[in-house]
C-alpha cells in the first residue's frame, strides 16, 4: 500500500483501485475541533479538484477536494456519530471516504510522504 | 482544503488591506503557544489550547480575554450628559456614578452605527473623565470621526489608546478577581470602579461579553502583562482567544457588531429596545429617534432571533432562510455551541415569521436544514445581579 499527499492537506492510501481519502494531521491540528463532516454518498463520481466533502470546525467550514479522479464506494459513517475522530486520529480512523480510482496516472502528481513533511516546514 | 467561511472575518475591508498592529499583550500571547489572526486591524489570539476547551474552561472556571483591541473614550467637559444624549438613545443623565450601561451609535435613519457601553466613574476617579465609553474595535475610527462631528465643541473626548483592556469571566472570575483586588467583590452586575494594584491604576466594571459573571479592567498598557501574569498565576484562570469569545457570546445571545447588527438594522428590530430608557423613548432628542418610534408603534420589518438547528451541521452567516419557496432572512451568526453539543444561529427574519416556535428551513450548500425560532440567551446568563 502507498501513501500519497496533497498541496490540500489530504492524504489517499492507495491498494489496488481503491483509494481512502482523508486530511492530514496537520490540517485537523490548523482546523481547530471539528463538529460536522459532510460526506459524499456512495456512487457519486468525481473529477480530481472537484469538492467531495466539507468539514466543519468550531470556527469555520472548509471544503475538501477529491484529489484524484474516482466514483464514491464508502464513506466512513463512524464521523457522523464522532466527527472529533478527525481530531484524535486524522490519519487511520478519522478518513473521509473511498474512491475506485478513475485514471491511475493521477497519481503521479501526488505527493509522497517525504515531499509532504517538507512542503508542510516551508508554510 | 480550503475555508469558504470565517465567521471571525473582519468587517472592515480597508483595514484589511493595511498592515496589522500589535497589542500590548502580543508576545505574552505568542508566548502561551496562542495562534494569531489578523481582526479589527491588529494580530489577535484566536485560541491557545482549541476552542471547545477554552470554551468549556471558561463556562467552568474562569477565562482571561484580551479585548484591547476595542476603543476606550473618555468625554469631559461642559454638557457631556446633554452632548451624548443627542449621540445616544440611552438615559445618560440618570446614569449614576459607578454605574455602567449598554447603549448603540445609530445615523440619522436610525441604523446601527456600533454597539457599546457607557459607564461614569465617581468625579475624577478615572483620568478625568465624567463618561467613559467602550466602543467596538473594528468600529472605533469610524465612531470617533461621527462623534467629533457631532458633538459640540465644549466636549473633549479622550481617545485612552495607551489602555489595554481584559476582560475575565466565568462563574469563578470572582473568587480570582477578589484575590488581587478585594474590593471588586462588591461589584454587581454593570457596576463599576476605580481599584489599585500594587500602584496600577485599574477601572473595573462588572461585565462581560459570554453571559457569565465576570469584569471588564481597563489598565494602562504597560501594566497589562504582569496583572495578566498575575491572574493566570491563579490555578482557576486560563487566557481564552476570540474563537471562544464569539462561541460564548452566540450562546448568551449576544449580537456582534458587523455581523448581527449593522447601518441596515434597527434598535427595535434587534430586540435591543432596553437600552432605550423610558424618558428617551418619550422625549426623544437623539439621531434615529424616529425610526425608534415608529418602530415600536409599528413593528419593525424584519427581527433578529435565535435559531434552533436540527441535526449537527452549523448554519453559518450568510446562510439564507426560507418557509416554503419564500426567502424571509438570513443567518447573520452561527456555528456549534459547544456547551450545547449542537449548532445554533441568529439570524434577521422578516416579523411575520418572527414568533417563537416559527418552524424555518435554512439552506446550507443547497441542503435544507430545519430550525426553529428559539428563545435568546441559549444558555442561561448568570450575571450577579444585586439583591432585589
Amino acid at each position: 500500500m502507498s501513501r500519497y499527499f496533497t498541496e490540500e492537506h489530504e492524504w489517499i492510501d492507495v491498494e489496488g483501485e481503491i483509494a481512502t481519502v482523508g486530511i492530514t494531521d496537520f490540517a485537523q491540528e490548523q482546523l481547530g475541533d471539528i463538529v460536522f463532516v459532510e460526506l459524499p454518498v456512495e456512487g457519486a463520481t468525481f473529477d480530481k479538484g472537484d469538492d467531495a466533502a466539507v468539514v466543519e470546525s468550531v470556527k469555520a467550514a472548509s471544503d475538501v477536494y477529491a484529489p484524484i479522479s474516482g466514483e464514491v464506494v464508502e464513506a466512513n459513517g463512524a464521523l457522523e456519530d464522532e466527527p472529533a475522530l478527525v481530531n484524535s486520529d486524522a490519519e487511520e480512523d478519522g478518513w473521509f471516504f473511498k474512491l475506485r480510482i478513475t485514471d491511475m496516472s493521477e497519481l503521479e502528481g501526488l505527493m509522497t510522504e517525504a515531499a509532504y513533511k517538507t512542503f508542510v516546514a516551508a508554510l | 482544503m480550503t475555508a469558504h467561511s470565517d465567521s471571525n472575518d473582519d468587517v472592515a475591508t480597508l483595514e484589511e488591506a493595511l498592515p496589522l498592529e500589535a497589542l500590548p499583550l502580543d508576545a505574552w500571547h505568542r508566548a502561551r503557544g496562542a495562534r494569531m489572526v489578523g481582526f479589527a486591524g491588529y494580530h489577535m489570539p484566536i485560541h491557545y489550547d482549541g476552542i471547545m476547551a477554552e470554551h468549556s474552561w471558561t463556562r467552568e472556571y474562569a477565562g482571561l480575554f484580551d479585548v484591547s483591541h476595542m476603543g476606550q473614550i473618555g468625554f469631559s467637559g461642559d454638557g457631556v450628559d446633554e452632548a451624548l444624549e443627542m449621540l445616544l438613545p440611552s438615559d445618560i443623565k440618570g446614569l449614576k456614578p459607578g454605574r455602567q450601561r449598554y447603549s448603540m451609535l445609530l445615523d440619522q435613519d436610525g441604523g446601527i452605527l456600533d454597539d457599546l457601553m457607557v459607564a461614569r466613574p465617581a468625579d475624577g476617579a478615572f483620568d478625568g473623565a465624567a463618561i467613559y465609553m467602550v466602543v467596538n474595535g473594528a468600529t472605533k475610527y469610524d465612531d470617533m470621526a461621527w462623534m467629533i462631528e457631532h458633538l459640540p465643541d465644549e466636549v473633549v473626548m479622550n481617545h485612552m489608546d495607551e489602555q489595554a483592556l481584559l476582560a475575565l469571566q466565568g462563574p469563578e472570575a470572582g473568587e480570582a478577581m477578589a484575590a488581587l483586588v478585594p474590593g471588586t467583590a462588591a461589584l454587581t452586575f454593570m457596576q463599576c470602579g476605580a481599584f489599585d494594584w500594587n500602584g496600577v491604576a485599574l477601572w473595573i466594571s462588572r461585565s462581560g461579553y459570554t453571559g457569565e459573571d465576570g469584569f471588564e479592567i481597563s489598565l494602562p498598557a504597560d501594566a497589562a502583562e504582569a496583572f495578566a501574569d498575575a491572574l493566570c498565576a491563579l490555578p482557576q484562570v486560563k487566557p481564552i482567544g476570540l474563537g471562544a469569545r464569539d462561541s460564548l457570546r452566540l450562546e448568551a445571545g449576544l449580537p456582534l457588531y458587523g455581523h448581527d447588527l449593522t447601518p441596515a438594522v434597527s434598535t427595535i428590530g434587534a430586540d435591543l429596545g432596553f437600552a432605550i430608557g423610558k424618558r428617551r423613548r418619550a422625549e426623544g432628542g437623539f439621531i434615529g429617534h424616529g425610526r425608534v418610534m415608529k418602530e415600536l408603534a409599528d413593528g419593525p420589518g424584519t427581527k433578529r432571533v435565535g435559531l434552533k438547528i436540527a441535526g449537527r451541521l452549523p448554519a453559518r452567516e450568510g446562510a439564507q432562510i426560507f418557509v416554503g419557496d419564500n426567502l424571509v432572512g438570513e443567518v447573520t451568526s452561527g456555528g456549534f455551541a459547544p456547551s450545547l453539543g449542537a449548532p445554533i444561529a441568529m439570524g434577521w427574519v422578516s416579523l411575520p415569521h418572527s414568533a417563537l416556535d416559527t418552524a424555518l428551513e435554512i439552506d446550507v450548500r443547497g441542503k435544507r436544514i430545519s430550525a426553529t425560532v428559539t428563545p435568546m440567551p441559549f444558555v442561561p446568563h448568570r450575571y450577579r445581579r444585586a439583591a432585589a
